[in-house]
This record gives structure tokens, C-alpha cells and sequence, in this order.
């Protein structure tokens, strides 16, 4: 057996079922073969390696499995770079598979040779070179072992060409459960989960914040319980977005620069801040200085190095929150807190009456971005994955978008990557086949990766595409026009017909310009078999609010 | 950066327990460098375990930093356990070797004295120069530069620092032990490193 076909077999083994990639000559043996194993292996030819990438983050956020991408050495490889980063800093389990030139060419400058180790260090949780085909198998299996334990994350392997020519005597494929130096999960301290419940159990206006690790964690269940014992109101990240339904009781809203009023405000206001796989990142903290400083802080991470790194905390819970949250949720004590309840309340009626309602339902004469999702929202009553890019678009549809079940909220949080949803949202779809799946993206970042229509024209897959068309790189405008004194340097876009382009590659599309025509359009595109590209022309200069301005403490979140 | 930083600053040895793999220094260096972290020694060394290699750093900075700097290191896939510790909990070594021409040492004989004086021995003797060597803090073995200067010194040159912890039982055990409670699929081999003479033509 060669290696390359090693390499398919260990895929095989750990229940691989999709492929994003690209070939190349590095990588040809490989791809050799593969066109052996185009029964057991769906393989999906992308446009550019950087929508290979984010395709199979799409399709490992969506599904929960592990997504796997191939690249060629040297501008293949290098094209990952992007979605590595991404991937990192919002913990998506990946294996990448690169091809690389023979073992005796390393270092020699050969054609098509980069140095791909070095270059992704810093933005993978693992890599490693294989220069010997023996080396595949066991190589392989810490790849997946260390991309989906723990804290999840990218990984990289590199094989060289004679790695995957050779020939080699491979033993039964043994999956990894253990290494050596790697402990994955920490061990769970009962001394801590009890001072924890005894805070809690103590706390006049305790308050939860969630992020995407009660996902990660496939926690959803044990969260949904912990929160509706104690009766805490709970606030979410942008990648925590619906690990619980938009609508339950206890869900208060976003947090964060472009988050809701009450969430931001009253983060300053509790006496116990219980934060829960999440990492409080600077657009969810604001100024540090002035974060939380009243409140006795517990936080529950699967990753140590998360505790204190931002906001010292009172007490650590360190564990994967699927076991660490029921054994808190035994401790507490079943409240309501009334009246801690009402504040969010209010609040909430403040924003809804400053910002929210013009938003959804406006009385301009332009559309707004908030009343498309509003719209969407009614159609797919939440049951749609949404794969947003990056801009207001964004911001507006994790604020808006009605979300009644988990892994619906796909987007680029920490590196806040343009170009990620269309790609993105190709390989959610792939993930998740049964769900509809639609991309909410801008006139910017649409332009970036609008190159991987011809893998939706190629697979067929069906995806539905809104461009939300403010003719402006908005939320740079927006930026400019708060800060810069509207010197609007280099944010007026141009696009081309996205109608038109999008027939050329054989998708059918249609443009909305009239407030008239959004529901019965929407619709149309939802109803409509297979992908659809929806163009929205939306206002031009509309801002987001509310808004912590940057170096601004959360409660000073502004509502205009 | 607050004054209160600067003065809580002072040097801290990192002591981290790896696997022996290729690229592991890169990306412990990373973590340095991202943060602009300036590494003031760097050791690296096998240890008493096998295939366990063990890195000495010595940065400059608060607790604070150092504390969340070992924690990102032990995050590394391949890192088994990180410590760290001031200069008043390790016991310290550096190494320094000091070449100086022969026919001074036999012609002056103070030069031999003060050399004993500061400790240094002689490891090689040649027609032409003498190398000895010193071991000790930054400050012993800096002392013998300028003690040489005037009678010559070729050439200096001082190893990195090594550190042992004076409170610790040691980690021995302590892998002995996790190894004992989980045990280690045998370590990758990378067998082409082996033989790389027949691959490289470099
Ligand atoms: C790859 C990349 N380049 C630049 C940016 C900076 N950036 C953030 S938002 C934004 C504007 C996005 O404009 P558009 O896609 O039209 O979305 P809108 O804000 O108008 O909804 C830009 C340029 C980025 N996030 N990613």
C-alpha cells in the first residue's frame, strides 16, 4: 500500500465522509488515489484553497465532525493560511492535509516548496512534517485526536511526495486516545464546583455569559438545566449564539460591542459573574479596567490557559463543561430572581424603543438590514442555519436572527474574517444537509470569495445566498463616520451585477429594491430548489447600535 | 507599561518538560516573540528521562506574566509540564570558557593566581593559547573578564543558564508516576531523521 493511500484509509477509519480541497503536482498521489475511493470519499473541488478552508470549517461548525481540507504545497498551502488563523482563534476541530516536494528537496528552495511547518506554528494547535510513509498512519490519528479533544482546533500535516509514493507494509489503523505530553481535558475539582454553587447559591444579580464552548462541549442540554435551576439570566457571545433558543425566558440577549443594552450594562451591576466556555475576548470586555470589577467572577473552561488570562477570576472551574456544569446545577439552589429579571427587562425596552424597532420594522423609506432578517426570521422560523460574513451584516443578523436550535450561528468570530461565509456556508450545507442553509453577506466580503459560485455550480449544492447591498464597506464607514469625521477614504465599493454574474454560473438570483417585494422574494429564494442568490439593496449609511465605542467600559455602551 | 510593572519585573527561570520533536522550539519561541517578550538565556538538553527533553528560559518580567506565559507553554501538544521560578528558588549555573595567550600565563605568574582566586581551570593548554573555564552566576564569571582584559583575552564566550529547583522532588517521579496512570503509546519515530545522509544532498 503507498501512502497516499494510507492517508485515505485513515480518513476512512475515522469516519470521514467530505473532503474540501484543491490538487496540485505535490499532492497528485494522493488525489491518485482518490479516484479509487470517490465511492467512500466525497470530494468537493473548490474554487481557492482559502474557500477549501473555510468550506470545511462551515461543514466542522455545522455538524460537529471534524472538517478535512487538501492543498498542494507551496501557494496551495500557503492559501490555507487564513483559515488556519480563523480556525484557531475560534476553536474548529480541522485536519489539513498538504502535500509537500520530496523529503530531499526540503530546504532547497525546489519548486512549489514552502515551508508550511514554520509558517503555521502559530495558527495551528498541532503540525507535523511526514517524510516517511511509515510515519502516515500514527500521524494521522494525533491529527484527529488532537484536532476534535479538548479545546478543538486546526491542525496540519505535511507529507511529502515520496511519503505518499512509497510503499509500506501498514498495520490495522489504531486511532489515538492518548498522548503523552496532551491532557485534554483537566481534571475536575469538587472543591471548586462547591465553592462555586455556594457564591451562586449566595448571589443577589448573579448573571451567565455563554460562549461557543457549551457548544463545543455539546453541552446545550446541561446548560439549558443549570440556567433554568438557579433562574440566571444569560447572555451570549457571538459564537454561543443559539446553544440556546432565542426565545427561552432566561436568554437576555448579546453581548458585547454591538450587543444589547442590558447585558452590557448590567455586566457591571451583578455581584456574580458566571461566564461558561467562553473566553472574554476584548469586543465582549471593553476596557478591562473597568469590566465586571463589583463582581466575584467563576469561570468554567476546558482550556487553563483561559482562566485569569483577561479577568482574574474568583473561582476556576476547570473541566469540560458537559461534566462540570451538572455537577454545579446538583449545588444550586432553584431561584427566579424576580426582580434582577425585571432590570433586563427594561432595559430591553429602552433599546427595543431606541434602535430595535426602527431596525426591524422602519418607518424609512429605505430598507434596512435588520428588517430582512426580520423577514427571514418569519419565514424559516428559526430552524435555518445562518452563515454570516463579516461587517454590519453581521453584527445585525447575530443580533436579529431567530435561532431555535444549535450549530445555526456559523461566522468568523475572533479573527473576523471577510470571504468566510459564502464558502462557509457551502460546507455547512454539506454538514448538514437536512437543514436549510442560508449565507448572510455583504457587498464587501462577497467579492472576496465570490469565486466559490462555480463550486456551488459544480456541486449543486443548495445554498441560499442574501447580499445585504449598502454599496459601502460598512462597517468601515461606519467606523469612519463615528470616528474619522467622515472621511470616508476608500469605503465607497463598487459591485458588479450579482444577478447576472450569478446566472453565469448558473444560479438564479433576483434583486430587491423595494420594501414591497422582500417577504414574497425571500420566499421565493427559500422555496426555490437548489442554491439562490438575493440581492438586497439596503440603506446606505445605516450605523449599528447599540455600540461600546473602543476603549469604552461595556457600560458605556451607547444607544445612538 | 505602568512603573509598577517595570519594578515587579525581575528574572524568572521556566523549566519545561517536552517531548524531543522537531519544530518544538519554534513554536515555544513563538510565544515568546508574539508577546515581545525578550528571552534573556535558552537552554535545552535532554533530561534524566528518556526521549524527555527539558528547557531552561530566563525572561524578565512581573509573576503575572511569567505565570500565563508557563501556561501557554504547557498548552503545547508536546509540552509535559512547565514550572517557574525566581532566582532565589532555583539553584543557577552558567559556564564560561576564557581563551587567553600561553606565554602571558607562564610569563606572569598573578595571572595564574587570580585565575585560581576566581575558581577557573584550565582545559586545554596549547603553545599558543590556554582556554579555561569558570562556572557561576552572571557576576563571578564577568568578574574573570575583567580580570583578563589587561594580560589578552582572544575570546569569551558563556553557555546559557541552567537551573535546577530547589523545592521540587523533582519531575522524575512525577512522569513516573502520570506515565504509570496513563500510559504512553510509544513515542513517534521519525526514522527518516535517521537516516538523513542517504535523503539530504544538501
Ligand atoms: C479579510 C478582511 N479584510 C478587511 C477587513 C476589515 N473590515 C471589517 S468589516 C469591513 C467592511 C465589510 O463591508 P461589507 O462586506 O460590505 O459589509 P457591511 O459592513 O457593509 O455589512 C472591513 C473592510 C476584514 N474584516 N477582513
Amino acid at each position: 500500500m503507498t501512502g497516499a493511500v494510507a492517508t485515505l484509509q485513515a480518513l476512512l477509519a475515522e469516519g470521514v465522509d467530505t473532503i474540501f480541497g484543491y490538487p496540485g503536482g505535490a499532492i497528485i498521489p494522493i488525489y491518485d488515489a482518490l479516484y479509487d475511493f470517490k465511492e467512500q470519499l466525497n470530494h468537493v473541488l473548490v474554487r481557492h484553497e482559502q474557500g477549501g478552508i473555510h468550506a470545511a470549517q462551515g461543514y466542522a461548525r455545522s455538524s460537529g465532525k471534524v472538517g478535512v481540507v487538501f492543498a498542494t504545497s507551496g501557494p496551495g498551502a500557503t492559501n490555507l493560511v487564513t483559515g488556519l488563523a480563523d480556525a484557531l482563534i475560534d476553536s474548529t476541530p480541522l485536519v489539513c492535509i498538504t502535500g509537500q516536494v520530496f523529503a530531499h528537496l526540503l530546504g532547497t528552495d525546489a519548486f512549489q516548496e514552502t515551508d508550511i511547518i514554520n509558517i503555521t506554528t502559530p495558527i495551528t494547535k498541532w503540525n507535523y512534517q511526514v517524510t516517511n510513509a511509515e510515519e502516515i498512519p500514527e500521524a494521522l490519528a494525533k491529527a484527529f485526536y488532537i484536532a476534535r479533544s479538548g479545546r478543538p482546533g486546526p491542525v496540519l500535516i505535511d507529507i511529502t511526495k515520496n511519503a505518499q509514493q512509497q510503499k509500506h507494509d501498514f498495520a490495522p489503523y489504531v486511532p489515538c486516545t492518548h498522548i503523552r505530553s496532551y491532557r485534554p481535558v483537566p481534571i475536575v475539582r469538587p472543591e471548586y464546583i462547591r465553592e462555586a454553587a455556594a457564591i451562586i447559591n449566595q448571589a443577589k444579580r448573579p448573571f451567565v455569559l455563554w460562549g461557543q464552548g457549551v457548544i463545543l462541549g455539546k453541552a446545550e442540554q446541561e446548560f439549558k438545566a443549570f440556567i433554568e435551576k438557579s433562574g440566571i439570566p444569560a447572555a451570549w457571545t457571538i459564537l454561543g449564539a443559539g446553544a440556546l433558543p432565542t426565545d427561552h425566558p432566561l436568554n437576555v440577549g448579546m453581548l458585547g460591542m454591538h450587543g444589547n443594552y442590558g447585558p452590557n450594562v448590567l455586566t457591571n451591576e451583578c455581584d456574580v459573574l458566571i461566564a461558561i466556555g467562553m473566553r472574554f475576548d476584548d469586543r465582549v470586555t471593553g476596557r478591562l479596567d473597568k469590566y465586571a470589577k463589583q463582581a466575584k467572577v467563576i469561570h468554567l473552561d476546558i482550556d487553563p490557559t483561559e482562566i485569569d488570562k483577561n479577568v482574574a477570576t474568583t473561582v476556576p472551574v476547570w473541566g469540560d463543561c458537559k461534566e462540570t456544569l451538572p455537577l454545579l446545577t446538583a449545588l444550586v439552589d432553584a431561584k427566579l430572581h424576580p426582580e434582577w429579571h425585571e432590570r433586563f427587562r427594561v432595559h430591553m425596552e429602552q433599546e427595543v424603543d431606541a434602535v430595535i424597532r426602527e431596525e426591524l420594522f422602519p418607518t424609512s423609506e429605505e430598507m434596512t438590514m435588520g428588517e430582512v432578517i426580520q423577514q427571514l426570521n418569519e419565514l424559516t422560523e428559526g430552524e435555518a442555519v445562518i452563515v454570516t460574513d463579516v461587517g454590519q451584516h453581521q453584527m445585525v443578523a447575530c443580533r436579529y436572527a431567530k435561532l431555535n436550535k444549535t450549530r445555526s450561528n456559523i461566522t468568523s468570530g475572533g479573527l473576523g474574517t471577510m470571504g468566510f461565509a459564502l464558502p462557509a456556508a457551502i460546507g455547512a450545507k454539506f454538514g448538514t444537509p437536512h437543514r436549510p442553509v442560508v449565507a448572510i453577506i455583504g457587498d464587501g466580503g462577497v467579492q472576496m470569495t465570490i469565486q466559490e459560485l462555480g463550486t456551488i455550480m459544480q456541486t449543486g449544492v443548495d445554498v441560499k445566498i442574501i447580499i445585504l447591498n449598502n454599496r459601502f464597506l460598512g462597517m468601515v464607514r461606519q467606523w469612519q463616520e463615528l470616528f474619522n469625521d467622515r472621511r470616508y477614504s476608500f469605503v465607497d465599493i463598487a459591485s458588479p451585477d450579482y444577478v447576472t454574474v450569478a446566472s453565469g454560473y448558473g444560479i438564479s438570483g433576483k434583486r430587491v429594491e423595494a420594501r414591497a417585494e422582500l417577504k414574497q422574494s425571500l420566499q421565493q429564494m427559500l422555496e426555490h430548489p437548489g442554491s439562490f442568490l438575493l440581492e438586497v439593496m439596503v440603506s446606505k449609511e445605516n450605523n449599528i447600535f447599540p455600540m461600546v465605542p473602543q476603549g469604552c467600559s461595556v457600560a458605556e455602551i451607547r444607544l445612538r | 507599561m505602568s512603573q509598577q510593572a517595570s519594578i515587579d519585573r525581575q528574572e524568572y527561570n521556566i523549566t519545561a518538560y517536552t517531548e524531543n520533536q522537531v519544530g518544538l522550539l519554534n513554536r515555544i519561541a513563538i510565544i515568546f516573540s508574539r508577546r515581545k517578550i525578550n528571552i534573556e538565556s535558552l537552554n535545552v538538553s535532554p533530561s534524566e528521562i528518556e526521549g524527555i527533553h527539558r528547557f531552561n528560559i530566563v525572561i524578565n518580567e512581573t509573576e503575572e506574566v511569567v505565570g500565563k506565559l508557563a501556561r501557554q507553554i504547557e498548552k503545547q501538544i508536546e509540552v509535559l509540564k512547565v514550572y517557574y521560578n525566581t532566582n532565589a528558588d532555583v539553584i543557577w549555573q552558567e559556564m564560561a570558557l576564557y581563551k587567553v595567550p600561553t606565554d602571558v600565563i607562564a610569563e606572569k605568574a598573578i595571572v595564574e593566581r587570580l585565575l585560581r582566586e576566581n575558581g577557573a581551570r584550565a582545559v586545554v593548554i596549547r603553545k599558543d593559547y590556554t582556554v579555561f573555564e569558570t562556572t557561576g552566576h552572571r557576576e563571578e564569571t564577568d568578574n574573570l573578564i575583567r580580570v583578563l582584559q589587561p594580560y589578552g583575552l582572544i575570546e569569551f564566550v558563556r553557555s546559557a543558564r541552567i537551573a535546577i529547583i530547589k523545592a521540587s522532588d523533582g519531575f522524575n517521579s512525577k512522569l513516573r508516576e502520570f506515565e504509570r496512570r496513563e500510559p504512553s503509546t510509544e513515542p513517534a519515530e521519525n526514522e527518516y531523521l535517521n537516516s538523513r545522509d542517504k535523503v539530504f544532498t544538501m
